[in-house]
């Protein structure tokens, strides 16, 4: 007869040894890779989109498509950024070395996003004054570049050193801003739409996944 | 009918099909050909209709999914012959009409006209087809009819995105009586001269110049004539931002964004806005329609 607890006991630690040994051969891939050509590997979208803008392989309009590619990118690199800490603390795969690239590229992102809009979209300053003030999508939007813009600015080593524990808090201001940014692309869709639904879900999971170790922690 | 409306675009201000497909290499040419009869109500500018792809590859028919390319994509699947129109209510003669009889008694005409969609875009389309009052007289409508109803096909196993519940299918727009009869209210057949494609309401659609885009309403399976102001679908899923009148009106914002100002689909990535004009530029014709009534209310 088989004993059930120690069946379930050696599978167990299968899993965990096998865990950690796929967790490791990243973890060893991860060091050995280093960032700038990430950089220049994901700021390649950029020439890329304006190219097709160009020559109409953004549609008939391209403006728009245009601020909404580099919008939705925006969304993406904040969301991998998020998952940064989820997947050290679940999976023991740690990729912290790429963070601050992921939010950089994400601010980066916002910053064309909102260059395209001001520049190529309205280009009119009063109506882009009104929108802002009036228009919850574009305050919201507008709300969460601002707070981007700290973070992009103590993004350095010096600042991290300089300003210790307070360093870290700040940049919990990374979560405000994903939540508005999908808050910001829910709202102007005309119906309910699956895609920017999609992002606020994945966002609002990625944020719920740090909450548990907390409560854990205040209980120890 | 009191008097039936003259274009003040003509076939000079089409660009014609020979010009677009040598766009590219006859540009400097082509401007000097085609900026010679603008009349239009912005004017010093010379109004030039959209190409044929900017018509048929941008466009919002949901019933074919959300992305301004998806109709062009999926459209395809529409089998538009046999096709008939029923209409009912409050007419002479209800029943179904089918398109090629309807087709025998009606007139085409050409009718190059301003088309503003409520997400702040436009196009200068030029349409093929006859006044909506035509048609509505071959049924015979009687006096008690205040309102016309419209009603697009639903047929989900070829219209892809009626799968989707965001919207309660079938898409239904609606008219004012005097708004139907108008003139300048036409159903279209055409474009360019050619059989209307699907992506763009196949094979009849409204236009109603003066007003958004989506009062347009594209495949029309059924028209009602009743003495009920319809529900019409933009309005049943957000009635603070889409009315039943949809009027194109610069000083009236969409709660969301502003509608002073509008882009013409075509220029390219630095094509500047240009500001939108009241009723779309047919003022003279329709203001008439809305004497007394407040705007920002009857939006």
């Amino acid at each position: 007869m088989r004993n059930p607890a120690s069946d379930s006991e050696r599978s167990g630690a299968m899993t965990i040894a096998s865990k950690s040994t796929w967790a490791d051969r990243i973890n060893g891939f991860a060091r050995k890779v280093p960032t700038w050509p990430l950089y220049i590997l994901y700021l390649l979208p950029v020439p890329w989109l304006l190219y097709l803008a160009q020559t109409g392989g953004l549609g008939r309009e391209p403006i728009k498509a245009l601020e909404h590619e580099l919008g939705e990118i925006a969304l993406q690199l904040l969301i991998f950024g998020l998952c940064i800490t989820p997947l050290r603390r679940y999976l023991g795969i740690n990729l912290l070395k790429f963070r601050r690239m992921f939010g950089l590229l994400a601010f980066i992102y916002v910053t064309l996003h909102l260059l395209v809009w001001l520049v190529l979209d309205v280009g009119i300053l009063s109506q882009i004054w009104a929108d802002i003030l009036k228009r919850p999508y574009i305050t919201i939007g507008m709300v969460a570049f601002v707070l981007l813009l700290p973070l992009a600015v103590t993004s350095n080593t010096w600042s991290v050193r300089k300003l210790g524990p307070a360093w870290r808090t700040l940049h919990k201001l990374a979560y405000v801003a994903a939540i508005l940014g999908a808050v910001h692309y829910i709202m102007l869709t005309k119906v309910w739409a699956i895609e920017p639904l999609a992002y606020l879900a994945v966002i609002l999971g990625l944020l719920a996944l740090r909450v548990p170790k907390r409560r854990q922690k205040r209980v120890a | 009918m009191a008097y039936r409306w003259t274009n003040t675009l003509t076939r000079k201000d089409a660009t014609p099909e020979a010009l677009f497909l040598n766009r590219r290499q006859l540009m400097a040419g082509a401007a000097a050909g085609v900026a010679l009869a603008g009349t239009g109500a912005r004017a010093e500018e010379v109004l030039e209709p959209n190409s044929w792809e900017d018509i048929t590859e941008y466009n919002n028919f949901y019933e074919f999914g959300t992305g301004k390319s998806d109709p062009a994509t999926y459209a395809s699947a529409l089998t538009t012959e046999p096709w008939s129109v029923t209409i009912d209510g409050l007419v002479d003669r209800p029943g179904e009409y089918d398109f090629e009889d309807i087709m025998a008694e009606m007139t085409v005409e050409e009718r190059i006209y301003r088309f503003r969609c409520v997400e702040a875009w436009s196009m200068v389309i030029p349409w093929n087809g006859f006044e909506l009052a035509d048609l509505l007289g071959m049924a015979g409508v009687q006096e008690q009819a205040k309102y016309v109803r419209f009603e697009t096909l639903y047929r989900p196993e070829e219209m892809r995105g009626q799968s989707s519940r965001f919207i309660d299918w079938p898409y239904v727009e609606g008219l004012r009586l005097d708004e139907a009869l108008h003139p300048l209210t036409i159903m279209a057949t055409g474009i360019y001269g050619r059989t209307i494609p699907n992506q763009n309401g196949a094979p009849i659609r409204l236009v109603v110049p003066w007003k958004y885009g989506f009062k347009s309403i594209k495949s029309i399976v059924k028209i009602t004539l009743t003495d009920e102001q319809p529900i019409n679908t933009w309005q049943a899923l957000q009635a603070n931002e889409y009315g039943f009148y949809a009027n194109v009106n610069p000083e009236v914002d969409h709660p969301r964004w502003s509608q002073a100002t509008e882009r013409q689909i075509g220029g390219g990535l630095f094509s500047k806005r240009i500001p939108t004009l009241k009723f779309n530029g047919y003022e003279e014709e329709v203001a008439s329609l809305y004497e007394g009534m407040d705007l920002t209310r009857f939006y």
